[in-house]
């Protein structure tokens, strides 16, 4: 079997959960983690003669998201009921846009062996969350929660214009930066806000399309990779070996790391849309677009692009900062007063403060509060008072203990020394007896430099400014 | 029958104590044998409200309903008092909120004397389908005088024990005809208001595009004291009109100060019996006492209704019914998985009836045939609308009779199409949106009440009523 032989086709459905306070069509609060059957309203249980009233945030979400992912915002869309039975779907329907969806035909470009690669999207439409059924608590009975009933979902569905799980992987992490940048969903992909459903077929190049098969319900970017490469051989294997692909809807077994197909009960439904008679048609009027466009602010890629023009900062340094809103607002702030070098603050932000904060488990924002002593600091490494390697110890104290960086400085004496007079005698007691050493310098070895200037900054305990010493050095060395 | 003016001069005199009223039609009701109603509240039950409605008459500072004891259909959902849409799946359910429109006439001081027996799930135009047994009608056939007679549907209970006089009135549901065609088959009042004028919030949905409340009562000024109380907006209900409500009284007995039109569609009257004819022709003979113009007027649409009602209807209530699974609340039948459990328990849970349109509302929003009936329906509903306007062009009101037949033996029509084509008159005017209101016209040959249907344009219930009210001080001069 050669995988060079085949082309991967995938599409894409993300269900986005969206950030509001209260759900779809009920004023239960919409959050994550609280008790079993909480947050659930009578609407959302489905009780007699309850109705759904439609929150009007969640248009709000939709007609931003239309804006970032470039999509066409249609003036009239419809909530229609997918009727279907589940222990875990309380009405018995779940509202969904069907035939009218809020957004239609938008478009996002990814990299893709570092060319920008356009993925077209096919529609996005608001739909309500099913509740959550749990079978594993016990032998005999399922348990119910209803929380997450009635949840307000975006579905983003692609066009099936991906060819490399690579390429997948691309997508979902710009589509979740961009989703989070305009504050439409959390991004939290462990509590499932965001989902996804994989649509994957093969073909020899130049070939119809294949026969697909879908895995549903996936959120981690891990296993989707893994499902993709999995499947995507699997495929192979059956049609190399004179077989044909059965449409199927399959789950990823995270233990094996195999797909394999749902219950055919599962997932055969006819669903019987038809628009819901409790709620009237959504009207988008174009004054409603325009306000909800001057809320959006910088998209993740315009921010990039910023970055590398006005910062001068390095892609890659760029891309990591750009990559989490908080991040890059972290930095922006940082900057904001302008006495710091971007390339500075950013080196230090990705280098020492990421490494703080990923080692002790920390998020960005809980460090948020001490943003002006890092300020405070970064300007005395950038005026040239205190050594980097003096720097490095400080941060830690600020971001472990709240001191105050300037006090700390002076109580212990940490100011850098520059001063020439002070630096040359500690360069002349450095060289006492280092005649070899001095003389494999002056027949061409540059490593003996680093060497003195290490011994230099040692006589110092750290504080010597590296630079003077290294002027010195080399002033004294030549001679 | 003392009317709701009548009663509340009465107690505003001190001639009856609120507790004497409420006594005095509690004891009627208990000792009716019509099984009017599914469930009976008495004075204990009532005391508190009894007691603050008398202090307010004491005060002089009664409400607009004050100690007037009402029946409600059992469809409406009330706070703490089994709610049943005389269904076995809901035979001990028991609310934990009160409908938006029992909220209003508690809030106006009326006492709630029960719950009115109706068709299962409105479903019904002989009150034959309810769990709880068939409603007597009060009238008697004086040529048969053995034989019990239906009291319509599927507000028979309402009907009946307004008729009865052991409630003074009832709030009923109209969906295609359930307040009207009984008022008819009664000899009483029934008002079906513009759909929106009164908020579904809590009412057992039957067909959510079609459902609405109102009144049945003995005179129609007791229909526009309680239109007062129910008409109202409600942000709970998307589909309830923010439209400024008129006072519905103010314009009862007055002669209008405008020349009025009123329409009579030849093609309704084509095919039905002598009794009915006689009653649009003696209508039409008060009209023009009333100087009156009446004309000729044909609809386009109407051999179409009955079946447009009978996609649209079923299509409604096959989702809208899904919520009774048997999981949180209601009948559940026995069974080994979540599979068995659904179907036992609404086999077991639903009648034949509920199960047949359930069925056919299946059907016709199947895959398949969505497009051959439920949206061919919708398109044929939006021409029966249109039809509607243009008559309004030319006409005010519109006069119909009510019914194509006077009351008719429990247990005579077993073929569900001759059931439905009693609602043959009232259908489009539903399908349409339109308020409407059945009055007692006169007798038929076998002493049975006839009704005549007046057929207003939207939100004009007001000149409605007024109509209706010039109307019966004629009927009743001439009894």
């Amino acid at each position: 079997m050669n995988s060079d032989d085949w082309e991967i086709v995938i599409g894409l459905e993300v269900h986005a959960q969206l950030k509001t306070k209260s759900k779809l069509f009920s004023s239960s609060p919409n959050q994550f983690g609280s008790d079993p059957n909480s947050n659930v309203s009578f609407i959302d249980a489905g009780m007699p003669g309850m109705l759904p009233v439609m929150n009007s945030g969640c248009i709000e979400k939709a007609i931003k998201t239309g804006f970032a992912l470039n999509f066409q915002i249609n003036p009239y869309s419809v909530f229609e009921r997918k009727n279907y039975f589940y222990a875990d779907l309380p009405q018995g329907y779940q509202i969904s846009q069907f035939e009218f969806p809020i957004l239609t035909e938008g478009f996002i470009e990814i990299e893709s062996e570092n060319k920008l690669k356009k993925i077209r999207l096919e529609r996005a439409h608001l739909e309500q969350d099913a509740g959550k059924s749990i079978h594993d608590i016990d032998p005999k009975y399922s348990f119910i929660d209803l929380n997450r009933v009635g949840t307000p979902l975006l579905e983003i569905v692609s066009y099936p214009d991906f060819n490399s799980a690579d390429e997948v992987i691309s997508y979902l992490t710009s589509l979740r930066q961009t989703l989070m940048y305009i504050d439409v969903c959390d991004g939290n992909m462990q509590e499932g806000s965001l989902r996804v459903d994989v649509n994957l077929s093969i073909k020899k190049p130049n070939a119809e399309l294949g026969t697909r098969c879908e895995i549903k319900n996936m959120n981690s970017f891990k296993f989707i990779r893994q499902a993709i490469e999995y499947e995507s051989k699997r495929q192979m294997k059956v049609l190399e070996s004179g077989g044909k692909i059965d449409q199927n809807t399959l789950l990823f077994d995270t233990t094996t790391g195999e797909t394999r197909p749902m219950r055919s009960k599962e997932f055969t439904h006819d669903y019987r849309y038809f628009p819901d008679p409790d709620l009237l048609p959504v009207h988008v009027s174009k004054d409603q677009i325009e306000k909800v466009k001057s809320t959006i602010g910088e998209l993740p890629q315009q921010k990039l692009a910023r970055y590398l023009s006005e910062f001068k900062l390095e892609k890659d340094v760029a891309k990591i900062i750009i990559s989490e809103k908080s991040y890059a607002e972290f930095f922006e702030n940082l900057i904001s007063a302008k006495l710091i070098k971007p390339k500075l603050a950013a080196a230090w932000l990705i280098g020492d403060i990421f490494s703080f904060i990923k080692d002790k488990n920390l998020q960005i924002i809980d460090i948020v509060d001490k943003s002006s002593k890092i300020i405070q600091l970064l300007e005395m490494i950038e005026r040239g008072t205190i050594s980097s390697k003096v720097a490095k110890d400080i941060l830690i104290e600020i971001l472990q203990n709240n001191i105050e960086p300037g006090l700390l400085v002076k109580e212990l004496g940490l100011e850098q020394v520059s001063d020439n007079n002070e630096l040359g005698k500690i360069v002349e007691e450095a060289l006492v007896g280092e005649e070899d050493n001095i003389e494999k310098f002056q027949s061409g070895s540059d490593r003996v430099l680093g060497y003195f200037v290490g011994k230099c900054l040692k006589a110092t305990k750290g504080k010597g400014n590296p630079k003077v010493i290294n002027d010195l050095l080399l002033k004294k060395l030549s001679k | 029958m003392p009317t709701i003016k009548e009663l509340k001069s009465q107690l505003s005199s001190k001639n009856i104590s609120v507790r004497e009223l409420y006594d005095d039609y509690y004891d009627k009701a208990k000792n009716s044998k019509l099984n009017s109603f599914n469930h009976l509240l008495g004075p204990e039950y009532n005391k508190e409200n009894i007691k603050n409605s008398q202090l307010r008459y004491d005060e002089g500072k009664d409400l607009s309903l004050d100690g007037i004891p009402l029946g409600i259909k059992d469809l409406f959902c009330t706070k703490g008092i089994p709610t049943t849409a005389s269904s076995k799946i809901l035979e001990k359910f028991i609310p934990e909120y009160e409908s938006y429109v029992t909220q209003n006439l508690l809030n106006d001081g009326s006492l709630f004397l029960g719950k009115n027996n109706c068709d299962e799930f409105a479903m019904g135009s002989s009150n034959e389908t309810s769990f709880f047994g068939p409603v007597i009608n009060p009238w008697k056939n004086k040529n048969s005088l053995d034989s019990q007679l239906v009291p319509g549907g599927s507000s028979g209970g309402s009907a009946s024990a307004v008729a009865e006089g052991i409630c003074v009135a009832s709030i009923g549901t109209d969906t295609g005809g359930s307040i009207r065609q009984p008022a008819s088959l009664c000899g009483v009042v029934g008002l079906k208001p513009t759909f929106g004028s009164c908020s579904r919030w809590g009412v057992v949905a039957f067909a959510s595009s079609l459902d609405q409340a109102g009144p049945i009562t003995n005179s129609v000024e007791d229909a526009a004291y309680l239109l007062n109380s129910i008409s109202a907006h409600d942000l709970n209900d998307s589909t309830c009109s923010n439209h400024k409500r008129d006072n519905f009284l103010e314009s009862i007995g007055k002669s209008f100060d405008r020349p009025i039109t009123i329409g009579i569609p030849s093609d309704y009257l084509k095919d039905i019996n002598s009794d009915t004819v006689e009653q649009i022709e003696n209508t039409k003979k008060h009209l023009a006492k009333l100087n009156i113009n009446v004309i000729d007027v044909e609809f386009t649409t109407t051999d179409f209704a009955l079946s447009t009602y009978y996609i649209i209807a079923p299509a409604e209530a096959s989702s809208n019914l899904a919520r009774y699974d048997g999981i949180r609340y209601g009948f559940r039948g026995d069974g080994n998985s979540l599979e068995e459990i659904y179907v036992n328990s609404r086999s077991e849970g639903f009648g034949e009836e509920v199960i047949r349109r359930i069925l056919i509302g299946t059907y016709v929003l199947s895959a398949g045939y969505y497009d051959a009936y439920y949206r061919k329906a919708q398109k044929v509903r939006r021409l029966i609308k249109n039809d509607f306007q243009r008559i309004y062009n030319d006409v005010d009101f519109i006069l119909t009779p009510t019914t194509p037949n006077e009351a008719f033996k429990i247990g005579e029509k077993l073929d569900p199409i001759s059931m439905y084509m009693n609602d043959i008159f009232t259908v489009p005017t539903s399908l349409a949106g339109l308020p409407a209101i059945s009055i007692p016209s006169g007798l038929s040959k076998n002493g049975l009440p006839l009704g005549v249907q007046l057929i207003g344009n939207y939100f004009q219930e007001k000149s409605l009523l007024q109509l209706a009210s010039l109307l019966e001080k004629e009927f009743c001069f001439n009894e």
